[in-house]
């Protein structure tokens, strides 16, 4: 089986240490990972602010870096709900259609393709786990409050295998934290009091680290938290499930 | 006269200030001055969504309901004509009159016409959307006609000379030292008293003299039965039956998509209605009118009003199965935040935000990019119409017809260039990190919006890319 993993542009050019546990921990699983280099962008900034028919140039893109892989990984709900249910490439439907039903975010590929059972990490911290809302409602990661249904979580089963960790319970579990693409800057006054608020939740329950499936919303998240002077940080959940080394 | 928007201080006094037409993000900004008031407002109605999580668990067949529900919409939708000529049939037989308006100005004329038939000037009108999306409060006062809203809070706003900010809870942005102050200045009860049963026992004397002098009332429609001609009016306060039951003419206005097949059908629909919109069991009074007694006369205006355009947007048409029960409303961290005149519509919220565009696409342009698609609307409402989709729908659709800001669309091209050329994307990277590391005053900067409020990431010095082309043979 061989993975081709796609790591999102913000997340590639920010977060490296984030695709770094990534791929890494999808080596110690014993999975055959390779990174298409010319890869870019899923299209949703555009897709989401309403400019869909300008994506063309991005789906072509993304069908040439992925289709030839039995699976596509990412770590990152939104980007792969985005390819999930908008990846078009008139030249190459059958393509496109093959990425879209083989890519996984992250964890689930952990739970869903390699059925994970255990991990090697250790992380003896008060951790507060954020449900980005296009991995948990828009691919079903875990259960979502509004619905009357059984619970389950599939990254919060992962993060129960690692060792020493506490995860804190929160006022309200599956709460928005504004980030929403475009959104950010467009309703900026909205987006940052829907941060501060979700933040707040974390910081009143005693979360040391702030983890989630994407890195978007915990990238907005840690901008609140540095310009609150507070020392709580931020991590994607590959690198606490990778036993990363903590960065100072 | 419209009364949307106002500035800071006008949220606090209620005074309308001037018609400027603004967008969501400025009015919620607008909103957000006031952080308190924000947290109350947000508090207040997560309040009544956990209120609605509570009574919903309760019901372990709660999906199956929805899943019924929806299915029942849908057959309404795509047999709307058969089934409203049959309720016509039915409804003329128990000796309703039925009007057909395909706008508000028809429908405001039909009720206009009956007033002055009966030659009355003052009415008493319980609670309508519908009646607000028409305008008819202001055009019946043009008319010299008093209207009374008999709801509660649609009389707190009415007296507040505002729309209300949410279709079930009208008033729920006001608090209640604000309520006792209106009622100081309108019904004269004492200054500073602020004593919510105090202020609707006064309410509920003022309302009753009103009741009872009234010949003509006005109530809405939840349900319209197309099996037997008759309709349901749900209410917690008995504002309806009061005002239809003393009055002799009772007028009733729908909106076509309030049609519902049988009576058998309302066990599904009065079950999600208000477990859904405060988490109660059901209404207080589910009322069943169906016709005029003896010597009186009972009329139902069924309302178009852009209604059939939007059945015929096959991506937007099951919008109509909604059943005004507001649940979209209290989940959405975004209303909850910006208020629900920051969506200057008659209906506000998510379910606002996906029929306004229909109504007029260029002056509701922003309403569709007020939201993060978090999905929590689609996953409470009753009916299940696909929301948080359709919000992302209208976006393509509203840019497709050219009402996208300039700067935006400018924006939008040259990411879509950089993020389609793998090498103008990989110099493009470099150069932005190595400016917010050495020139980070170019992007911590006011013009930038996110800086205002939030640090930006701390760039790495090289990128995931550049790493593994040097750890990984590619």
């Amino acid at each position: 089986m061989t993975v081709g993993l796609f790591i999102p542009c913000y997340v590639d050019q920010f977060y490296p240490g984030a695709a770094i546990a990534c791929l890494e921990l999808l080596e110690k699983l014993g999975v055959t990972v390779a990174y298409p280099k010319n890869q870019t962008c899923c299209g949703q900034p555009m897709a989401n602010s309403g400019f869909e028919h300008l994506t063309h140039g991005c789906d072509e893109l993304f069908v040439k870096n992925f289709a030839e892989f039995d699976y596509i990984v990412a770590p990152s709900g939104s980007c792969v709900l985005h390819i999930r249910d908008h990846l078009h490439d008139e030249a190459n439907p059958e393509k496109a259609a093959h990425i879209s039903s083989r890519i996984y975010e992250f964890t689930s590929f952990l739970t869903d393709v390699l059925k994970v059972q255990s991990l090697p990490a250790k992380f003896p911290h008060k951790v507060g786990v954020h449900q980005s809302c296009h991995g948990q409602r828009g691919l079903h990661l875990s259960s979502m409050s509004e619905l009357v249904a059984p619970s389950f979580s599939k990254p919060g089963s992962l993060l129960n295998m690692v060792e020493g960790i506490e995860i804190v319970h929160l006022g309200r579990n599956d709460e928005c934290c504004g980030f929403g693409g475009t959104f950010c800057v467009a309703e900026e006054a909205v987006s940052v009091k829907m941060g501060k608020d979700r933040v707040a939740d974390h910081l009143e329950h005693g979360a040391e680290y702030i983890t989630g499936v994407d890195m978007s919303c915990l990238m907005h998240m840690e901008g609140i938290l540095h310009r609150q002077g507070s020392k709580v940080k931020v991590m994607h959940i590959a690198e606490i499930l990778n036993g990363s080394p903590l960065t100072p | 006269m419209r009364y949307w928007l106002y500035n800071t201080n006008e949220l606090m006094t209620n005074e309308p200030m001037n018609n400027e037409v603004k967008d969501h993000a400025e009015l919620a900004e607008i909103f957000n001055r006031d952080e308190a008031r924000v947290d109350w407002h947000d508090e207040t109605l997560w309040w009544i969504r956990a209120k609605r999580d509570k009574s919903v668990h309760q019901i372990p067949e709660w999906e199956a309901l929805r899943d019924t529900a929806s299915q029942i919409k849908n057959n309404v939708l795509s047999n709307m004509e058969s089934y409203l000529i049959q309720f016509e049939a039915n409804a003329k037989a128990n000796g309703i009159t039925v009007h057909w308006a395909a706008d508000g100005k028809e429908h405001n004329k039909i009720v206009h016409d009956i007033l002055t038939r009966h030659g009355v000037n003052r009415m008493v009108k319980s609670k309508s959307m519908l009646t607000e999306e028409l305008h008819l409060n202001e055009y019946l006062a043009e008319n010299g006609i008093d209207v009374i809203d008999s709801d509660l809070g649609e009389r707190i706003v009415q007296l507040a000379k505002e729309p209300p900010s949410h279709i079930v809870l009208p008033c729920i942005h006001k608090k209640k030292e604000e309520i006792g102050e209106l009622f100081h200045q309108y019904l004269g009860t004492p200054a500073g008293n602020a004593d919510p049963q105090f202020l609707t026992e006064t309410a509920r004397h003022h309302l009753r003299e009103t009741f009872l002098t009234r010949k003509v009332a006005l109530t809405g429609v939840n349900f319209a039965v197309a099996e037997t001609g008759e309709f349901v009016v749900c209410t917690n306060e008995g504002n309806a039956d009061m005002g239809a039951h003393l009055a002799d003419v009772h007028i009733a206005s729908m909106g076509f998509e309030k049609i519902i097949p049988e009576r058998k059908h309302l066990g599904v629909f009065l079950r999600l209605l208000t477990r859904s919109a405060t988490g109660q069991p059901i209404t207080t009074y589910s009322s069943h009118f169906s016709k005029p007694r003896e010597g009186e006369e009972m009329h139902i205006i069924i309302v178009d009003n852009g209604r059939t355009v939007q059945l015929g947007r096959e991506e937007f048409r099951n919008s109509l199965k909604c059943i005004r029960c507001g649940a979209c409303m209290n989940t959405c961290p975004v209303y909850r935040r910006s208020g629900g005149h920051s969506y200057h519509n008659a209906i506000s919220g998510p379910i606002g935000a996906i029929l306004a565009p229909n109504l007029d696409m260029e002056k509701y342009a922003d309403l569709p990019f007020a939201s993060t698609l978090c999905g929590s609307c689609s996953n409470v409402c009753p009916v299940k119409i696909d929301i948080h989709d359709q919000l992302y729908k209208w976006r393509q659709v509203i840019v497709k017809n050219g009402y996208a800001t300039k700067a935006k669309k400018a924006g939008m091209q040259v990411m879509t260039f950089t993020l389609s050329n793998p090498a103008v994307y990989h110099t493009g990277g470099k150069i932005g990190r190595w400016v917010m590391k050495h020139a980070p005053f170019a992007v911590n900067n006011k013009l930038n919006p996110w800086y205002k409020q939030r640090d930006m990431p701390t760039p790495p010095n090289e990128s995931f890319g550049e790493w593994y082309a040097k750890n990984r043979k590619g």
